[in-house]
């Protein structure tokens, strides 16, 4: 085979693989994402879809519950009603009252949100804040 | 003091500006001009030195007129961490860019003092833009001045975070940045390049080194950051695809792909659009790095707070990217390839490949960082990728890394005969069947298809890069004469960049398979036992013996005695705790405060090279918070000498009474009062050795966890092996010219191929070919050097 041939096949295989991988990209990211949305707004979702929240977990309403803990998360602003939260197992070390969580999970039909286990993300004490959260 | 540092910090930005001025109005050769900038540098570093040392002196003298010290120290905190809280403040880490890059621009430029005559004065020019820019937002942009005030000066600080207090978090920050600012070096001498349209490898042989050294430290800093999640955080993962991760991950990988691709326009002439293109993405990715810290556009356990310089940030990236878009396409012309590919076999395409896999790496990593912003332009719903599905792509692309990390060592430069890459191939290849065949035999590997392919892969590479040192040894000790120990050490030190990168392959090889069995194989149970109860987790078994406290000033420790059962025999015991502080700043007070501070765990870890047990404790703290209230409410009832306390209630109520009128009593009542505060809390706090109750423990049975710690302290090894100056530049000969590097540059070329000619890896008449190429190549050089 001629050298400008074989370049030109390789080049279309270098590319289609590229576009290949992009395409498998987009379409898994769209289809395996979870929709972000805060406590207010899960108030009225629908049992059962699993969703990622974002909130402020209410300071002082941190309860044992069996073997996992229940409280609950209003919006990250404050506003808005918050949500009763349930999760089983042990929480990441800077769990605590007025911090900002991530959690994944789904409305159960009490209207509590159970998440799933080893979802529950706390964001770091912000270190780069001056201002103390408490 | 802190009018002081301004007024250094002022006068920083000045020299920045002027030494960019100077070295552009010096670019066409004037020697003078070049000097005067050179030195302005210098000068410029030296004033950074002088403000980082004027912060560090406030912070060790516990200077609370400084905000920046108020706000992240206090006089508790240990010296140790004085010393490293400067960065863990927003300005700080600003002040930390600016100091490291005036490090890095000096080395650069001091290191070219008498080369790139040209090219210099352009690097010199963006280096002095971006520390300009940096030097600025620090005295220009709101809220990050490191040398602001206070005044009155408060009488204490607020303290550092205690989840920060680890020995890894005082360097892993440093790390991480001079990892992202040494990048600015190569950058700013491709950008150098692209002006004066120099397009050959000077550029890069220029600022290699810096390229490795930024590579490296990035490195040590994902691994110190991975080790502290591992013993610190009580989640017992040691990565998990965090926004801030792979925002330090990405410009790594892209660094990885750069080292080797240059390597390749070095050898070749070969890939210059694409090296200058890896070295802005790099560039880019290291600023965006310091920009997702920052900005909180993301949701990251990382973020923090204030945006205030993250749109400054952001438009640095912007021009940055722009402008060097700009600049290569206008520049195309010049970068097309002195040579083209020989053969499919060759080390050249193999590196082509290697770059497309990180690359792609990074394309993906890229994509699910910021898809929720990606997924709010399209659906208007932020949405956010998992670790699965981050996993799913990265995990066959890091197999395939594997198996060309050890590919690409096998294969000479240009092209490989069939016959030499049947002998170079045969033993890893039987390593490879061999291990994926017992591994699927006699353990359970063979239920996760993908860690079986890594480990067989790896077993090809590891083979592959023995085979490497062993048959290089063999071909030394017969061309010199020289017994086998010190024939290895002669051919690694006379061969430190080959060798040592072949060590940095190993290293990262050991790393992945610690990271795929420790993902894969992995064991992880959470579990609630009261103390004497037991539980049993992969053939171990592990019993609650004793609940423990501790108390101090600052903090409640509420802990577990562990022991640990191998096949009958006690093999160890564990102490897991849960350390409860109080709030900074509240080192006395009413017991409960210790509830409403921080709480870090103390994980239990019996480490093995075969596996690593993991415990982590959640106490139940209910009892002894309920005896904290009720030990509060009766404190108060004594002060105020309610019936029925003792009389020595009466006595401190008294005294603290008169010292609210006389402040010279006030250190005898606080005295008194931390004393009688201390003994209630301990007494509270033993309340849990009795109380009986139960603890969720949460067990992780980690295989071959401990190798990921190894592999990266190897591949950082090889790293210095690869960095060392080899004996002629330490022996005095510094001062190279240009020429004198072409020169030697290709005397190692032709010594690489008598290497692997001897190795075995080239036939005799593919060295014929290539030893007469490269000898033309090597006269004519010499033909155009002046005769001196």
């Amino acid at each position: 085979m001629d050298p400008q041939r074989k370049r030109k096949i390789r080049l279309v295989v270098a590319l289609s693989t590229a576009v290949l991988l992009a395409v498998a990209l987009i379409y898994t990211s769209f289809s395996a994402s979870t929709e972000a949305k805060e406590p207010s707004q899960l108030l009225s979702a629908t049992p059962g879809t699993s969703y990622e929240m974002t909130g402020r977990v209410v300071k002082g309403s941190i309860k044992r519950d069996g073997a996992g803990i229940a409280f609950r998360v209003a919006d990250r602003d404050g506003g808005g009603q918050s949500l009763p939260v349930t999760y089983e197992g042990t929480v990441p070390d800077p769990f605590r009252g007025g911090r900002e969580i991530v959690l994944t999970g789904a409305i159960a039909s009490s209207g509590v949100f159970v998440g799933e286990p080893e979802t529950l993300i706390t964001k770091c004490p912000s270190k780069f804040t001056t201002k103390s959260d408490g | 003091m802190a009018s002081l540092g301004s007024a250094l910090l002022g006068l920083a930005f000045l020299a920045a500006l002027a030494a960019g001025a100077l070295a552009i109005a010096g670019r066409k050769g004037d020697e003078r001009l070049l000097r005067l900038s050179r030195r302005t540098v210098y000068g410029f570093c030296a004033l950074l030195t002088a403000c980082v040392v004027i912060i560090e002196i406030a912070f060790l003298g516990d200077d609370f007129s400084f905000n920046i010290v108020q706000q992240h120290s206090s006089i508790e905190t240990p010296t140790g961490y004085k010393m490293a809280a400067m960065w863990s403040s927003q300005e700080g880490s600003l002040l930390l860019w600016a100091f490291v890059l005036s490090i890095a621009a000096s080395a650069a430029l001091y290191a070219t003092r008498n080369k790139l005559r040209d090219l210099v004065p352009w690097a010199t020019a963006v280096m002095m833009g971006v520390a300009a820019f940096f030097t600025g937002l620090m005295l220009f942009a709101p809220d990050v001045d490191p040398f602001a005030t206070l005044d009155p000066a408060p009488v204490d600080g607020v303290g550092l975070n205690p989840l920060l207090q680890h020995p890894s978090m005082m360097i892993h920050p440093p790390m991480l940045y001079s990892g992202y600012v040494a990048f600015t070096v190569p950058f700013a001498f491709a950008i150098g390049a692209l002006v004066t349209r120099r397009l050959d490898a000077e550029w890069i042989r220029a600022t290699r080194r810096f390229a490795l050294i930024a590579w490296a430290f990035l490195g040590l800093g994902l691994l110190l950051g991975a080790r502290w999640s591992y013993t610190e955080l009580g989640w017992g993962g040691y990565w998990a695809w965090d926004p801030v991760e792979n925002a330090a991950l990405m410009p790594w990988l892209l660094g990885t792909a750069f080292l080797h691709s240059i390597m390749v326009q070095e050898k070749r002439g070969m890939l210059k659009v694409w090296n200058a293109s890896l070295i802005v993405g790099t560039f880019s990715m290291a600023l965006l790095g310091t920009f997702l810290v920052r900005s909180g556009v993301l949701q990251s356990i990382h973020a923090f707070g204030d945006n205030t310089v993250g749109p400054y940030i952001l438009g640095l990236i912007g021009v940055v990217l722009v402008g060097s878009t700009a600049l290569i396409v206008s520049r195309l012309d010049d970068l097309r390839s002195e040579k083209r590919i020989d053969s499919l076999a060759s080390r050249e395409s193999v590196f082509l490949v290697n770059n497309f896999l990180l690359v792609g790496m990074t394309a993906v990593i890229f994509w699910g960082t910021f898809f929720p912003l990606i997924s709010e332009l399209f659906t208007g719903e932020k949405a956010s990728l998992a670790a699965p599905w981050f996993d799913r792509y990265t995990t066959p692309l890091a197999i395939l890394l594997v198996l060309f990390t050890g590919i690409g060592p096998l294969l000479a430069w240009r092209r490989v005969s069939w016959e030499s890459a049947k002998r170079v191939f045969r033993l890893p290849l039987i390593a490879a069947a061999v291990v994926a065949l017992a591994l699927a035999v006699f353990t359970d590997a063979a239920d996760n298809l993908w860690a079986l392919a890594l480990f067989a892969f790896a077993a090809f590479a590891l083979t592959g890069l023995a085979q490497e040192f062993w048959t290089g040894t063999a071909a030394r000790k017969r061309l010199s004469g020289e017994p086998g120990g010190q024939a290895l050490v002669g051919l690694v030190s006379r061969n430190r960049r080959r060798y040592g990168g072949y060590v940095v392959h190993v290293g990262i090889v050991v790393l992945l398979v610690g990271v795929a069995a420790s993902s894969s194989f992995q064991t992880n149970r959470d579990v609630e036992l009261r103390p004497g109860e037991s539980t049993t987790i992969d053939g171990r078994t592990i019993t609650y013996v004793k609940p423990t406290v501790s108390v101090d000033q600052e903090k409640l420790g509420f802990g577990a005695l562990l022991r640990v059962e191998e096949d009958g025999k006690v093999v160890d015991t564990l102490r897991p705790s849960r350390q409860f502080f109080r709030p900074t700043g509240q080192e006395t007070g009413l017991i409960s405060t210790y509830f409403a501070g921080e709480a870090t765990s103390e994980v239990g870890l019996r480490t093995g090279l075969g596996h690593d047990l993991w415990v982590a404790e959640q106490p139940n703290v209910a009892a002894v918070q309920r005896g904290a209230r009720l030990a509060d409410k009766g404190f108060q009832a004594c002060v105020r000498g309610e019936p029925g306390t003792p009389p020595q209630c009466k006595a401190l109520g008294a005294l603290m009474r008169s010292a609210a009128a006389n402040p010279s009593l006030r250190p005898q009542a606080f005295e008194q009062i931390t004393k009688l505060q201390g003994l209630a809390a301990e007494n509270v706090a033993k309340t849990f050795l009795t109380s009986n109750a139960p603890s969720t423990f949460k067990i992780i049975v980690n295989p071959l966890v401990m190798w990921m710690w190894i592999g990266g302290i190897i591949a950082l090894a090889g790293a210095l092996i690869a960095l060392w100056p080899s004996r002629g530049r330490r022996r005095g000969a510094l001062v190279r010219s240009e020429a004198d590097a072409r020169k030697e540059a290709k005397y190692r070329e032709i010594r690489d191929a008598e290497l692997d000619h001897a190795a075995g890896k080239l036939s005799d008449e593919d060295f014929a070919a290539l030893d007469a190429e490269l000898r033309d190549e090597a006269l004519e050089i010499l033909d155009r050097e002046p005769i001196a």
